[in-house]
């Protein structure tokens, strides 16, 4: 384990508590100045199964939840039985040792930290969630850090209730008083910083970034890992003066998404990427009607219910090929929690400048995991440009309005509904520049293709307005990383720990997926003489849309469609692999934890381990 | 279109555009659009005010042919944009039009969760019982048993019945008229509108190209008027007697009008409480973006 660094998994069933056990302890780290970032795998249950948080923290803020556990916190005995066999010498393993007792011999130098909790909170008899407080209680011990702030937090989550606070502090400083007579502290320590730090999930951020952003309509249905935004706003509606809408399905959504933007304000609808076929058709309308819009696609793994609760980044062609016709919309993907808040600004500005749909693809990773932000990235302005946007009358227009008027940068000025002296009609059928249908005509081939130009030509200089691949790490590296989206964390961690090693490696993450940076892509890859492209599908949809784009041909893929995300140390073996001449390596999640003979995704009680793995197999040999 | 500011006396030719409706001669659809434009100008809706939204069929090419703003939509889903158009600015009309093919069938759904919803939208339907735009195939209307082209040897499915559909739904607005009944339609379309909340109206509109079997003449043999007998309009039993009433004849008129109705969606959602949402500042003060992020603190 790093210095100062501690990566804590906690293990139960749904319904066990993971989650809020999982926040009190990021909330409290958080407001000590210690960064954190948290990713949860779990199954599609409400009660039972198996789910698993793993939560790092660091001084140094880390951005992805790293690749071994230090301390596993074992909420039942399935949960004891998968994970024991994966902690590092030096860890400890924190369980309620009235109930469970370990099915083998743990690690060696793993530390066994049954807690008494029937002692330490005899309320756990009737309420055993209380089992959750006492470990972590002792956590917080083993890590050297102090309990008040600890107790702090619990009267932040039960504000309205004085007794379960009590409840609480009192158990977890009884975990905490027993760790510290009974067990060995960690290695790690952890340190109190200055730094203010907020903690915050993806979806947190896309809304609270998006309302920030002058969003005033949001509309949704309820579709994981999506549900959040949907949730965040209907929270928030009332006070920010949103209107927030759950509807009948994605069919309705986008419309009446699409439909509010019609009218001048900016709405934004998020769903999957199931719903967001359901999306398609509509997308094409705000194409053709250039009606700005904003939609967010959260992808999970697919294909059709696919795997609900799982990361991936399969949707990409389907953001490129949503809706028939030829048109061009805008794709962003946003590289990180952080980065989700800035996004739908970013979104926005260019969907009004434009007045073109524009897809924000996030994936489970990012929008259900939490990150600890810090407060001064969140706490700015954005300033708002709505475009070329008509919102008076001014009474001295007297040509006669054209909606689609033909202007030498393709876009029109669009005067909202409402006003006097504009009146228009939109179509979905092809329209000349008043609005009128041409559709209906024998045929009309000049204005037509006027009509297409004029549209297309509104691209020529939109790459300026939208953020450019980020390279880090030298330029002249002999090997190109290239990641886009949620995996620039991960990835960066990767090249950090190959450059330690020795290797000549560089980074670029691309944020912008359509339209794509090709110039400044094909200049980063011009100087190395090798590309690896890392995405988290089976058939490489960023590697043939850069193919495509650009005619690059990149020297090695680095692939995973399992349902886990990236961990560092796959990429830096993925890497090794590719430059000892490998072309393709698919990643698989078999390390120990999961490198286990249990079925995966049963929601029953785990039979036992019947061959126990070494917690040192080496992922790829 | 020329401009048009705001007219001091609103007259039929204020929304009538230099564009002519290209529907087949004697098309039921020319009556439901001449009472629109009357119904208008007898409410003195300034055109601008006013948003005509469509799906997709003959009958919504319906917004192209009225002087106001419009927006023809996808099939089916003119009630969803609609819906996002009045939550935006619920103080203009917004007036929603399509067929049955676009509102009974391929955007059922939404219909009835509009009616749910309760939108303050005004929906004429106009009932040709069939797909005219694709040349005669079975529409959810079209009678049992009645032959097109893709039902050669009569439709298998039961007819759909709107207004017992509305009723059940929850609409607090439902009516029917007939196309060729203008002066009719006018006071049904002005009701309609004036009701706050959603109000649907379903015209038959015959389609004298395709539909062989609901003529002018079936209708003007079926269909009497409630306004002529003693319904209770305010009786939600006495209208779901009614819309259950075809044969021998049809009844055409104010169903049903909700005595005590819910207010509509966009008079109960709290941010459309004081100015549309259109014209409210959409920034956020900066001690209120401190407190968002104190909630993740």
């Amino acid at each position: 384990m790093p210095e100062s660094e501690v990566i804590i998994g906690i293990g139960g069933a749904a319904g066990d508590g993971t989650a809020s056990a999982g926040n009190t302890l990021v909330l409290s780290m958080a407001r000590q100045g210690i960064a954190g970032y948290g990713y949860n795998s779990y199954q599609s249950v409400i009660r039972g199964g198996h789910s698993w948080l793993r939560l790092r923290f660091s001084a140094k803020k880390p951005l992805n939840h790293g690749d071994q556990v230090d301390v596993c916190i074992a909420l039942n005995q399935d949960s004891l039985d998968r994970h024991l066999q994966e902690l590092q010498p030096g860890g400890v393993c924190l369980y309620n040792g009235a109930k469970f007792q370990p099915s083998y011999e743990p690690p060696t130098g793993v530390q066994l930290c049954g807690l008494p909790v029937p002692d330490l909170a005899p309320d756990s008899v009737k309420l055993p969630v209380m089992q959750n407080t006492v470990a972590v209680g002792a956590a917080v011990q083993l890590m050297g850090l102090e309990f008040e702030t600890l107790a702090a937090v619990f009267e932040t989550t039960f504000a309205k209730k004085p007794a379960v606070v009590q409840q609480n502090v009192e158990a977890a400083r009884n975990g905490y008083d027993y760790a510290a007579k009974n067990f060995q502290p960690l290695e790690a320590k952890l340190h109190r910083t200055d730094q203010t730090w907020a903690q915050c999930s993806g979806n947190d951020l896309l809304a609270m970034g998006a309302a920030l952003a002058g969003c005033k309509f949001y509309v949704a249905y309820p579709m994981s890992p999506a549900t959040h935004i949907l949730e965040w706003f209907a929270n928030h509606a009332k006070r920010l003066g949103i209107c927030v809408r759950q509807v009948e399905d994605e069919i309705s959504v986008v419309n009446m998404c699409i439909g509010a933007n019609h009218m001048g304000v900016r709405g934004m609808c998020a769903t999957s990427g199931g719903g967001f076929a359901l999306m398609t058709e509509a997308i094409g309308m705000a194409a053709i009607y250039e009606t700005p819009a904003v939609i967010i696609n959260v992808m999970r793994a697919g294909p059709s219910t696919g795997v609900p609760t799982k990361t991936e980044q399969a949707d990409l062609n389907q953001a490129f090929g949503a809706s028939q016709g030829d048109f061009q919309r805008v794709v962003l993907a946003p590289i990180s929690m952080g980065d989700c808040f800035v996004t739908p600004s970013v979104a926005f500005d260019v969907a009004d400048k434009y007045q073109i749909p524009v897809l924000i693809l996030a994936d489970l990773l990012l929008c259900e995991g939490s990150e600890t932000v810090a407060t001064d990235v969140l706490n700015v302005d954005f300033t708002i440009d709505r475009g070329e946007l008509i919102t008076t009358a001014d009474g001295s227009h007297q040509e006669p309005y054209l909606r689609y008027k033909n202007t030498p940068s393709g876009i029109s000025p669009r005067a909202i509904p409402g006003l006097p002296g504009h009146l228009y009609v939109s179509g979905t059928d092809e329209h000349d520049e008043d609005g009128v249908l041409l559709s209906d005509v024998f045929t009309d081939p000049t204005r037509r293709k006027k009509m297409v130009d004029k549209r297309h030509r509104k691209m020529a200089t939109i790459l300026r307005d939208l953020p450019a691949p980020i390279l880090e790490g030298p330029a002249d590296a002999e090997t190109t990383l290239l990641g886009w989206g949620s995996t620039w964390g991960v990835i960066k961690e990767a090249a950090e720990r190959l450059v330690a090693d020795g290797a000549s490696v560089n980074h670029l993450q691309i944020k912008t997926m359509m339209p794509l940076h090709g110039n400044e892509i094909a200049a980063v890859v011009e100087k190395s003489q090798r590309l690896i492209i890392i995405e988290n599908n089976h058939s490489g949809q960023f590697a043939r849309h850069l193919r495509a784009e650009t005619g690059i041909v990149a020297n090695g893929h680095i692939r995973k469609y399992d349902g886990e995300p990236f961990e560092p140390k796959h990429i830096v073996s993925a890497v090794n692999d590719i430059i000892a001449g490998q072309e393709v390596v698919d990643v698989l999640s078999t390390e120990p934890g999961w490198r286990t003979d249990h079925p995966t995704g049963t929601s029953g009680p785990w039979e036992g381990l019947q061959q126990v793995t070494q917690p040192d197999v080496p992922i790829k040999t | 279109m020329s401009p048009s500011a705001t007219v001091v006396d609103v007259k039929v030719k204020d929304f009538k555009p230099a564009v002519h409706p290209d529907w087949c001669p004697g098309c039921g659809d020319f009556g439901v659009l001449t009472a629109l434009y009357q119904a208008c100008a007898q409410l003195q809706i300034q055109p601008h005010n006013l948003m005509v939204i469509s799906g997709i069929g003959c009958s919504s090419n319906l917004p192209g042919f009225i002087q106001s703003y419009g927006a023809h939509t996808l099939h089916g889903r003119l009630l969803p944009f609609a819906t996002g158009c009045k939550l935006a600015n619920q103080e203009m009309t917004i007036i929603g039009t399509g067929g049955d093919g676009d509102g009974y069938g391929i955007g059922l759904n939404h219909f009835i969760q509009a009616m749910r919803r309760n939108i303050d939208v005004t929906y004429i339907v106009m009932n040709n019982e069939i797909y005219g735009l694709t040349t005669g195939q079975v529409s959810p209307t079209s009678e049992t048993g009645m032959k097109t082209k893709t039902s050669p040897h009569g439709n298998l499915e039961g007819m759909l019945n709107p207004m017992a559909l509305a009723m059940a739904a929850g609409c607090g607005f439902v009516a029917r008229g007939f196309s060729a009944q203008v002066k009719h339609l006018v006071e049904l379309y002005k009701a309609g509108i004036e009701h706050k909340g959603f109000a649907v109206i379903d015209v038959f509109s015959p389609c004298v190209t395709f539909n062989k079997l609901n003529t002018y003449q079936y209708f003007r043999d079926r269909v009497y008027k409630l306004e002529d007998t003693d319904h209770d309009t305010s009786s939600f039993h006495a209208a779901m007697d009614k819309a259950l009433e075809w044969d021998p004849k049809i009844p055409i008129g104010l169903f049903y009008r909700n005595p005590d109705p819910r207010p509509p969606l966009d008079a109960l959602d709290p941010a459309l409480t004081g100015l549309p949402l259109v014209q409210q500042d959409y920034t956020i003060d900066s001690e209120t973006r401190a407190e968002l992020i104190h909630e993740f603190m």
